[in-house]
């Protein structure tokens, strides 16, 4: 066990954790913020996709000891009232069918449009592709992307 | 108007009332017994009433005329936690702005078939939903005419707000809603015509919507209560194998571990549910305090497996039927299909026999023969199993995804030995259902682990314990022979399905009831691996097989194949064939028409392969046409046009939702998953070996089209899937000049051997 500081959605917050703890569990099962979802453990299906210093990484791979000192951002924390432009484009295609894995795909798309505010058809594919939905909402998730894009280009 | 008897809302309120004179008014104390559960999205902006009136099970209207909304089925994605309750806000008459939906939790007293399977949630519940809301809209109407001392005839109610044209008077719900509870239930209520309604066929937006993009908890692996503790279980390596000796003691010393133990969630003398599915009763389970210490415990127990004891009458079974001379029990993908391959040309089970087939394929200028195989999916929810359970004190409180509350409380009245009245099943939102969560031998687990510790636990499965749990869509096969006269004209076809351990088979679905001498066979082989239902049970290989075959047979006889399918659904309709042809022709044919209009086909202007498909069940008709192209072995799928046939669509927008999924979910299983075994040991856990679709993957395109013929509504979450798998190998065909025989795709792509092909 060991101290681990942690800056998560702009909160300072110190932790006695296993330094080998993966910040997905840390997230849920620590500091209770489970919009950060379980879904594969090694980093294949992007359900527990968080933002670490703006750029999108699988919780699932990253332990405590590196999340330490690093600008962390959940889906609660995406923006203070739902209204990031990627969750209301979401809002307005009614992406989700089960929805289980749409936390960790607007988490991937967000990090998207932080880097790339217009990216072409195969960039959303390939930012896209390591989130899996098995419910099939990826036309409706590209749809979403790119309102997003343009709401934010507006 | 349709006069319809209230049977239903009579029910809930009957036990209300007998309860009421016995001194409690606890005709609805699931409601009053209800803990903080998941609330609809819009209430946070809502302001809430201070109280609440109960008019039936289905629904209250608080004082300031918000209504809040049991939906009554589990949520597994098919949105039925919007569409139902629109159904009753549709005939309560009340603005949909002011509603809240909330989750039922099982209750077999009020409710009929809370069940999500089958497709059958809005199909079975729609005149349940409508007349709930009926009931209601009478109640309160009946208690202002009463109000206002003027009849009945002379109110009207719109958005809510009851007006008496005459005195120009009005109110809104919640103003009367305290005398309409007062109010005897009515007998029979009127439902509204369908070119009334103001809700139903109008697109609404998922009332989660908003808790699943800003990610608060909503699904059963996001429970927490006080003083839970983290539970996991270790199965079997191997299908055949048990648990023999482990390291628990060791194990129990690890940081945050609580306990170690084994259970037997299903003991031998145990009468099982339907849904008590499971290869793997014995479990070893570990108890900690967070998932990532009992995750390294799991770890670093270590187990001596040994073969089970009953595994002696499997190998008997398997060497029977194949006379094979080393099969070792612990069964391998390369045996299964050796064995389905040597079966399934075999005579089988007559099921349906119309004609003379064995004339026919003897009088035969041509026999063109063909057969399919597909391998076992495990259904991979995103969400992986898990259940929260707290049995103490005699009672049992369990929360979390399952599709079939009933049995699964059915389940833990028969292990547990519990009252079913002490047993509270809960239902949470699911990230995903696909059939897995019909068996919820995860909840009984979790209860029985619940149970031996004495404190609240969590279980949850591992993604690589979810992919290896078994519970698998079976391995199918199926051999189709088609016999063609000297005319090129279809005279017989022959169709021998199988599967490991059941058949494929729909003896009385098209094509059956479109040909002269038509035989249906039937076989199955047994096997140790458990399976279930998977989206669309059976159909989801059948069909794809079926029109795989009809795309060739008009091939072969120079037809279109639209118009070869169109013809024989003609025949089918005006003078079919035999007996109880499990299908209405012209609603086929009228899916077909709807596709091959939208699609542009005749005028062939496409520069991509193009294949069609269409297929029925679950009550409802698709056909659809995929356009791709195939670059470097590569599939790119441009487009699909689909042509549904699901009656009234409750919810427009979100029915084009389940399609596009359902559309996608096809095309993935069809061309990458597969679930193959070595010695019993299923090769894939986890998503670098288990390939489901991806973005890049997905058609670029999907355009959805309904039949607007305002029949009740039918099936929906599983009927798009089975057939697109058909379309997508009628267009490889055209894209590669390969036919597709054998599931998944890409490995003929990639020119690797399917394991299930010997």
């Amino acid at each position: 066990m060991a101290e681990f500081s942690l800056t998560i959605n702009g909160k300072k917050q110190s932790l006695d954790l296993d330094p080998d703890t993966p910040l997905l569990w840390v997230l849920r099962d620590h500091l209770k913020l489970v919009g950060t979802k379980y879904g594969c453990g090694i980093a294949q299906c992007g359900a527990c996709t968080v933002h670490f210093n703006g750029s999108a990484v699988r919780s699932c791979q990253l332990p405590v000891s590196s999340a330490a000192g690093n600008e962390i951002t959940t889906i609660e924390g995406l923006s203070e009232n739902g209204d990031h432009p990627v969750q209301k484009a979401w809002l307005e295609h009614d992406v989700p069918q089960c929805g289980y894995c749409q936390a960790g795909q607007i988490m991937s798309a967000s990090a998207l449009l932080n880097r790339n505010p217009n990216p072409s058809d195969s960039e959303i594919e390939n930012a896209m592709n390591g989130n899996i939905c098995r419910c099939g909402t990826y036309t409706r998730i590209k749809a979403a992307i790119k309102t997003a894009s343009d709401s934010q280009l507006a | 108007m349709t006069k319809v008897k209230t049977g239903i809302g009579r029910r809930s309120f009957i036990k209300s009332v007998s309860i009421a004179g016995g001194g409690l008014i606890i005709g609805f104390n699931w409601m009053a017994c209800k803990k903080a559960t998941e609330e609809g999205g819009k209430e946070m902006a809502m302001q809430m009433p201070d109280e609440w009136f109960e008019l039936n099970g289905y629904l209250k209207i608080g004082d300031n005329g918000v209504v809040t909304i049991y939906s009554p089925n589990p949520e597994i994605g098919q949105n039925v936690k919007t569409s139902m309750p629109m159904i009753v806000a549709e005939e309560l008459d009340v603005d949909w702005n002011n509603v809240i939906v909330e989750q039922a939790p099982l209750n077999t007293d009020i409710f009929t078939r809370q069940l999500a399977g089958g497709s059958q949630s809005i199909r079975q519940g729609w005149e349940s939903l409508r007349t709930a809301g009926a009931t209601a809209r009478q109640m309160l109407l009946t208690a202002a005419a009463n109000q206002w001392e003027v009849p009945v005839s002379e109110l009207s109610v719109e958005n809510g707000i009851i007006k008496h044209a005459n005195s120009e008077n009005s109110m809104g719900y919640g103003e009367i809603a305290k005398a309409a509870a007062q109010v005897e239930v009515p007998e029979e209520v009127e439902l509204k015509d369908n070119d009334s309604f103001k809700i139903i066929g109008t697109s609404r937006k998922n009332v989660d919507a908003k808790k699943i993009v800003t990610g608060q908890p909503l699904y059963g692996i996001d429970v927490d209560k006080e003083g839970m503790l983290i539970a996991m279980m270790v199965q079997p390596p191997a299908f055949g194998m048990q648990l023999k000796t482990m390291n628990a003691e060791k194990i129990k010393e690890m940081p945050g571990i609580v306990d170690v133990f084994t259970i037997d969630t299903y003991p031998e003398d145990m009468e099982k549910e339907w849904s008590d599915v499971t290869a793997f009763s014995k479990l070893a389970v570990i108890v900690g305090e967070s998932t990532w210490q009992v995750m390294k415990a799991k770890k670093a127990l270590e187990i001596e497996w040994e073969l089970k004891p009953d595994l002696v009458e499997q190998i008997q079974i398997l060497e029977k039927s194949a006379a094979m001379e080393d099969t070792s029990g612990l069964e391998s993908s390369k045996l299964h299909a050796s064995l389905m391959a040597e079966i399934g040309s075999k005579k089988a089970e007559v099921v349906r026999k119309d004609g003379d087939p064995e004339k026919a394929f003897k009088n035969a200028a041509r026999v063109i023969e063909r057969s399919y195989t597909c391998p076992f999916l495990a259904h991979n929810c995103m969400e992986p199993m898990n259940f929260y359970a707290n049995v103490s004190g005699g009672k049992a409180e369990l929360l979390g995804p399952i599709q079939t509350p009933e049995y699964a409380e059915k389940s833990v009245n028969k292990r547990l030995g519990l009252a079913l009245e002490d047993i509270d099943v809960q239902m949470t939102r699911m990230g995903g259902g696909f059939g897995r969560r019909l068996y919820g031998n995860f909840l009984v687990e979790a209860a029985v682990i619940s149970d031996k510790l004495g404190k609240p636990v969590k279980l949850i499965y591992t993604r690589e314990d979810d992919m290896s749990n078994g519970v698998y869509r079976p391995a199918y096969h199926v051999a189709y022979r088609a016999a063609l006269d000297g005319n090129n004209k279809l005279t017989a076809l022959h169709v021998n399905a199988g599967g490991i351990p059941e058949s494929p088979l729909f003896a009385n679905r098209f094509p059956a009831g479109a040909i002269d001498n038509y035989l249906a066979e039937s076989w199955t082989l047994e096997s140790n691996i458990s399976v279930g239902a998977f989206r669309a049970p059976r159909s989801n290989f059948i069909a794809g097989a079926e029109q795989s075959f009809l795309d060739e047979l008009a091939e072969e006889m120079g037809q279109d194949p639209i118009q070869f399918r169109l013809d024989m659904l003609k025949r089918a309709e005006t003078d079919p064939v035999g007996e109880n042809n499990d299908y209405d022709a012209a609603r086929y044919a009228g899916v077909l028409e709807l596709v091959r209009d939208k699609s542009g086909w005749s005028n062939g202007s496409s520069s991509l392969s193009r294949g069609v498909s269409a297929y029925y069940c679950h009550n409802s008709y698709v056909a659809q046409i995929l356009d791709m192209s195939v670059k470097n072995n590569q599939p790119l799928i441009d487009k699909v046009t689909c042509a549904v046939d699901c009656g009234i669509v409750v919810n427009p927008d979100a029915a084009k939702n389940m399609v596009e999924g359902g559309t996608i979910d096809g095309i993935g299983h069809a061309l990458y998953s597969e679930i193959t075994f070595e010695d019993g040991v299923p090769q894939q856990h986890n998503f670098d070996t288990y390939r489901l679709i991806r973005h890049s993957e997905a058609p670029k395109k999907i355009d959805v089209h309904f039949v607007e013929n305002g029949i009740d509504p039918t099936g929906l979450g599983e009927p798009p899937f089975p057939p697109i798998m058909g379309a997508l190998a009628n267009a490889l065909y055209k894209a590669t000049g390969q036919r597709f025989y054998d599931q998944p795709y890409i490995n003929q792509l990639n020119g690797k051997q399917t394991e299930l092909k010997t």
